[in-house]
């Protein structure tokens, strides 16, 4: 697998270079955040355009009512917080406000999964992706690393509707193209392979990539797929694959319960009944530790993911 | 308008509203025949609107929002009567793929309507990013928003009031429909809201009182109110209203707040309130 590493820095920055070039050239682009502009990597947007800025303070609540308000006059409205209180905090909000009133509203979510680290379970959401997906009209992305996450934010501005926006706190390495062009609903084809599909999203999809590399000296053909949008999912690049390997295991950082596995298991469920492995979090909240400690402990790791890959092939008839 | 033409309109969208809510045998009369005055001055004197050709942006025109969902009854009889759509569409309120859903909503595109509401305590975050945006497009209208006495319970509401404060938003005003009456009971028994102008006040809001039945005393106190903008801070009216204003076994009493009258008592409310403009 050919696979070139560009460097190495985290996906809220990505957001954060995507948010500022989008205050270049957007002037409808407004954005709000909830006391945590450092965190989101929000400074360069919120000092080039302080018109346009709105800090909303530790009120997570009014901040999607207000930017559910703010499209009405034409704003596209970008709010920013750990993806623990943009999902779980306010999905009522969400609900009302932004899908079923169908505002152009872009959720960013940072400090998503266990990666967020040490500050453990209360901040750690692992739900957000499966509350996200269940919503009507709303789009979920989870791009895989810098670069992709930067295109994404500039994506979702051109795109009309509710939308939430996926990324994290580590540091991992960027290995999207920077002129990559991104397409909601549009899954890559990192690596092509023959036994198994490996379908990953976000952070796994680079511990997938390390599982592609180790599986390949043990002889095992792995295709790869960063499903960077879970929903509208991209059920044909799924299905493709999977008629020729016979079998998937779906990797992500969320519960195993709602997320991209289950997204893809109805996929398959539906058309072509398939082994299928999850590299995900069982049924448990996470905890204090480094990110890299955490996704070893709770089954998330590269390790994860050949292991997964292993038992699926089993599996096949 | 002059008030006897004010009256008139509002004894009409009373008989939609109780109508309305029989005809499906369910809905809340109660708070909306006690905002009944105030939507008819709103809609028939006071708003700057094009109700012809609905725009979602609503761009220099007034905006409205109603927060406490429920009273649907009222502000669809209002809108249709103020030429949003047909009149006639009032007798679709509550019936499978109708535009005219349980609560307000936007998805089946009934003009008039923005925002969807219901569940509590979000309109006036809302109003609030509405007018925020009205600044920023250089558009000099005003955001009203309306909110239930009980809806003040929500804790989002007072993030709201906060943060409009603190960020001088003097382009919206907002007002409770203050009837001191919710569905388990009254207010001071379910939830008190201690003392309501003291909190607005101490919120950074200039707060008015309103009689919401009195027609010359709203056009004053709306007055007063609209002028107040532009002042770097926000208004909140506190409007007193009886809830079932109009219908004599309604008021008094929170046991309208969402029940409907079976045809018996239909006919004694619509016995009590004058066919002005034809019935839908």
């Amino acid at each position: 697998m050919e696979i070139e590493v560009l460097g190495n820095k985290d996906t809220r920055s990505g957001f954060g270079e995507g948010l500022a070039e989008l205050g270049r050239k957007n002037p409808n682009v407004v954005a709000l955040c909830a006391d945590l502009i450092g965190s989101l990597k929000m400074d360069a947007f919120k000092n080039e355009n302080p018109d346009r800025f709105f800090q909303v303070g530790i009120a997570e609540a009014n901040m999607i009512g207000l930017a559910a308000g703010m499209t009405i006059g034409g704003k596209i409205p970008f709010t920013g917080t750990f993806a623990n209180f943009s999902t779980g905090r306010v999905y009522d909000q969400i609900r009302q406000s932004v899908a079923y009133s169908q505002k152009n509203v872009k959720i960013c979510a940072s400090h998503a999964g266990l990666t967020l680290g040490e500050d453990g379970a209360t901040h750690q959401i692992l739900e957000d992706i499966g509350m996200m997906r269940m919503l009507p009209n709303m789009t979920v992305i989870v791009p895989a690393d810098f670069n992709q996450t930067k295109q994404a934010t500039i994506a979702i501005a051109d795109h009309q509707g509710p939308v939430y926006l996926r990324f994290g706190r580590p540091v991992m390495p960027i290995f999207v193209k920077p002129d990559a062009k991104f397409v909601i609903g549009k899954a890559d084809v990192l690596n092509e392979g023959t036994d198994v599909t490996i379908i990953a999203c976000g952070h796994l999809v680079w511990k997938s990539i390390e599982a592609v590399k180790t599986l390949a000296e043990q002889g095992i053909s792995a295709e790869l797929i960063n499903m960077h949008t879970i929903k509208p999912l991209d059920e044909e690049a799924i299905l493709k694959s999977v008629s020729k390997t016979g079998c998937v295991v779906t990797a992500e950082e969320h519960m195993m319960h709602g997320g991209l596995g289950d997204a893809v298991a109805q996929v398959l469920a539906r058309n072509l009944p398939s082994p299928h492995e999850y590299v995900a979090v069982n049924d448990s909240f996470g905890e204090s530790g480094t990110p890299m400690e955490l996704m070893a402990k709770y089954g998330i790791d590269t390790i994860n993911v050949v292991d997964a890959v292993k038992k699926v092939i089993g599996r096949k008839g | 308008m002059n008030n006897l033409e004010l009256r008139k309109i509002a004894s009409q969208v009373r008989r939609d509203i109780v109508r309305m809510v029989a005809a499906v045998n369910s809905g809340h009369p109660g708070g909306s025949l006690g905002c009944a005055d105030f939507l008819t001055f709103l809609y028939f004197e006071w708003m700057n609107f094009n109700s012809k050709e609905f725009s979602m942006d609503g761009k220099n025109e007034d905006l409205f929002f109603l927060s406490n969902g429920h009273i649907s009854p009222v502000w669809y009889s209002v809108l249709a009567r103020a030429g949003y759509f047909p009149v006639n569409e009032l007798n679709t309120f509550r019936k499978l793929s109708s535009r005219l859903q349980g609560h307000p909503s936007t998805d089946k595109k009934l003009p008039g309507i923005r925002m969807a509401s219901g569940s509590l305590g979000q309109g006036l975050s809302v109003g609030i990013g509405a007018a925020q945006v009205k600044k920023l497009n250089g558009d000099d209208s005003i955001v009203y928003t309306l909110h239930g006495d009980g809806e003040l319970q929500e804790g989002q509401i007072w993030e709201a009031a906060m943060y409009a404060a603190a960020n001088k938003v003097d382009n919206i005003i907002a007002t409770i429909d203050y009837n001191g009456r919710q569905i388990d009971g009254d207010v001071d028994d379910v939830l008190s809201l201690g003392n309501l102008e003291l909190k607005w006040q101490a919120f950074g809001w200039e707060v008015f009182n309103m009689n919401g039945h009195d027609f010359e005393n709203m056009r004053s106190v709306m007055n007063e109110a609209k002028n107040f903008c532009g002042k770097g801070k926000p208004v909140v009216i506190i409007m007193k209203t009886e809830m079932g204003q109009g219908i004599d076994y309604m008021m008094g009493t929170h046991k309208w707040h969402g029940s409907a009258p079976n045809a018996e008592q239909l006919q004694v409310a619509l016995n009590q309130l004058e066919e002005t403009l034809g019935d839908y």
